[in-house]
């Protein structure tokens, strides 16, 4: 199977950061949002910064593959950057004029401010699935959301869709890549003309692309039936995951502190 | 234009049984162990299994087991345990007795579960893989196997794994096999079913197919295994061969030396 290294993808490497239950991480990351949107000055996201610094350096996960997401986010970074950065016709001290558009110290602040927050966010939130296995994670997820079970929310059927689809992913870029090698080979050009142009030559891999991924869903879904899955009601576990006491611990402290961090900054 | 899938076919098998279905591409093989299986409901007549219906109220969940064709294409879970632990999970078993299901199951496969049990199951040979997937259906621990195609893309080595496979667990269930491969089944088989346009062409013994099969073969409905056309060539050509067909390569091969006048041993 082809190998993808993409965002978030896991890095199996042995550090506390992985050990710790996958319930728990949840819980911490939740605690790290929610603390990142209640800081409100350059303090709260300098020290926000630091434990992200201190969680990768723990994690053991390289820099490089814990900065990658950034990548993705680099056009909403840079536009968050100009949009809070630009004004029209400022009746401040512009710092830079490009005719009726200028930067002043003001916005400058605000758009650094938006889009480090924006970089922390991506960077600590993936942390999660750079240390946890796919299904590790969705073991976790259909832990942490079990209380929601006993309001009928499906949540064995959130984490079995979800387990599914990371499970998928490879084998749909396998399958994409096999489309255009065959396409290829046929003569059609994915790297001529303009991104119009580009974007057109893709359609015709779309169309036996979403018919293999629909009859291969058709054909997982009929042969989960056959071995007798009906939904997770009465089905068991092979192994009993429970948050042990040091899960419990640094999940209570971790998160205390990030949130008393971002009310107290 | 509607048409039947199936017509007219009926076939009954027992425990330690092996059954082999044969056809052409089209002919209804497939829908004949859906059907078998419960998947598919009938329009008219009637599937059971041990006198209670296949499918609905009152079918016995997991009796049946169906292995699809190149199941190896449906796993799912992170490693060979986990994938074959799915069934019994299903079936409601607890930890220790899906666990020991497992181990059993691979062991009948001849995978030893302490070597493939932690492993990724796309990381697999295409015959280990085959194997594996068989062992996820064999874990349920079903009455009644049913196999589409066991054998196709397999090379000599994973067919021969397979075959292997297929004759340890017929001791304990009832199997049966569609397939083209009718050089590999057709000497294991107690009955025989050929399809053609979803209706039967044949059905009855082994020892009744040849003496049927030039007939058969003549009319387009069966393909001979290549021990039993090498026979059939011969005798076209004048070979005094004996009334019988031979489906064991040994006796085919004292069969032509003894019609050459070469004697046999």
């Amino acid at each position: 199977m082809r190998t993808i290294t993409g965002i978030g993808q896991y890095v199996p490497v042995d550090s506390p950061v992985h050990r710790l239950d996958p319930a728990a991480k949840i819980g911490i990351v939740t605690a790290f949002t929610v603390a990142l949107f209640l800081v409100d000055g350059f303090r709260g996201l300098a020290t926000m910064a630091a434990v992200v610094v201190l969680a990768v350096a723990v994690s053991r996960v390289p820099p490089r593959a814990a900065m990658r997401g950034l990548a993705a986010v680099g056009f909403i970074v840079s536009f968050t950057l100009l949009a809070n950065a630009l004004r029209w016709n400022p009746a401040t001290v512009a710092l830079l004029r490009l005719g009726p558009l200028a930067v002043d110290a003001a916005g400058l602040r605000t758009g650094i401010f938006f889009t480090v927050r924006i970089m922390l966010l991506v960077t600590g939130t993936s942390l999660l699935t750079l240390t946890t296995s796919p299904v590790a994670l969705t073991g976790g997820i259909e832990r942490a959301l079990a209380p929601l079970a006993r309001v009928r929310v499906p949540v064995g059927e959130l984490a079995m869709t979800l387990t599914i689809a990371l499970r998928f992913i490879p084998t749909t870029v396998e399958e994409a890549d096999r489309i255009v090698t065959a396409q290829v080979s046929r003569g059609v050009s994915f790297d001529r003309g303009g991104p119009l142009a580009r974007a057109r030559a893709y359609a015709p891999v779309l169309v036996p692309l979403f018919y293999q991924l629909f009859r291969r869903a058709d054909a997982l879904a009929t042969a989960m039936e056959a071995r007798c899955y009906h939904g997770t009601e009465g089905r068991t576990r092979l192994h009993e995951h429970r948050m042990g006491p040091s899960d419990w611990a640094v999940l209570l402290l971790v998160s205390t502190a990030l949130l008393a961090a971002g009310w107290a900054l | 234009m509607a048409s039947r899938a199936l017509e007219g076919v009926s076939l009954a098998l027992e425990p330690g049984e092996l059954g082999v279905g044969l056809g052409p591409t089209g002919s209804g093989k497939t829908t004949l162990l859906r059907a078998a299986a419960g998947l598919l409901a009938p329009t008219s007549g009637t599937v059971t299994v041990d006198d209670r219906p296949a499918a609905g109220r009152g079918s016995p969940r997991g009796a049946v087991g169906l292995v699809f064709q190149r199941p190896e294409a449906q796993f799912f879970a992170p490693s060979v345990e986990e994938d074959c632990a799915f069934g019994p999970r299903n079936l409601g078993r607890s930890t220790e007795e899906a666990r020991a299901d497992v181990r059993a199951a691979l062991r009948a496969v001849r995978l030893d579960p302490d070597e493939f049990g932690s492993r990724e199951p796309w990381g697999l040979s295409g015959g280990e893989a085959r194997r594996a997937a068989l062992a996820g259906v064999l874990a349920m621990r079903p009455r009644y196997l049913l196999l589409d195609e066991p054998t196709a893309g397999l090379d000599a080595a994973g067919r021969a794994a397979v075959l292997a496979a297929v004759d340890v667990v017929r001791a304990g269930a009832g199997l049966l096999v569609v397939t083209h491969d009718s050089d590999l089944f057709l000497g294991r088989a107690d009955t025989v079913l050929i399809l053609r346009a979803g209706r039967v062409a044949f059905s009855g013994g082994v020892a009744a197919l040849l003496e049927e099969l030039p007939a058969l073969a003549a009319a387009g409905a069966a393909e001979p295994p290549e021990v039993v056309r090498a026979q059939m060539l011969a005798r076209e050509r004048g070979a005094m061969l004996g009334g019988r067909l031979e489906l064991d390569p040994d006796a085919a091969a004292a069969a032509l030396a003894r019609a050459a006048g070469g004697g046999a041993s």
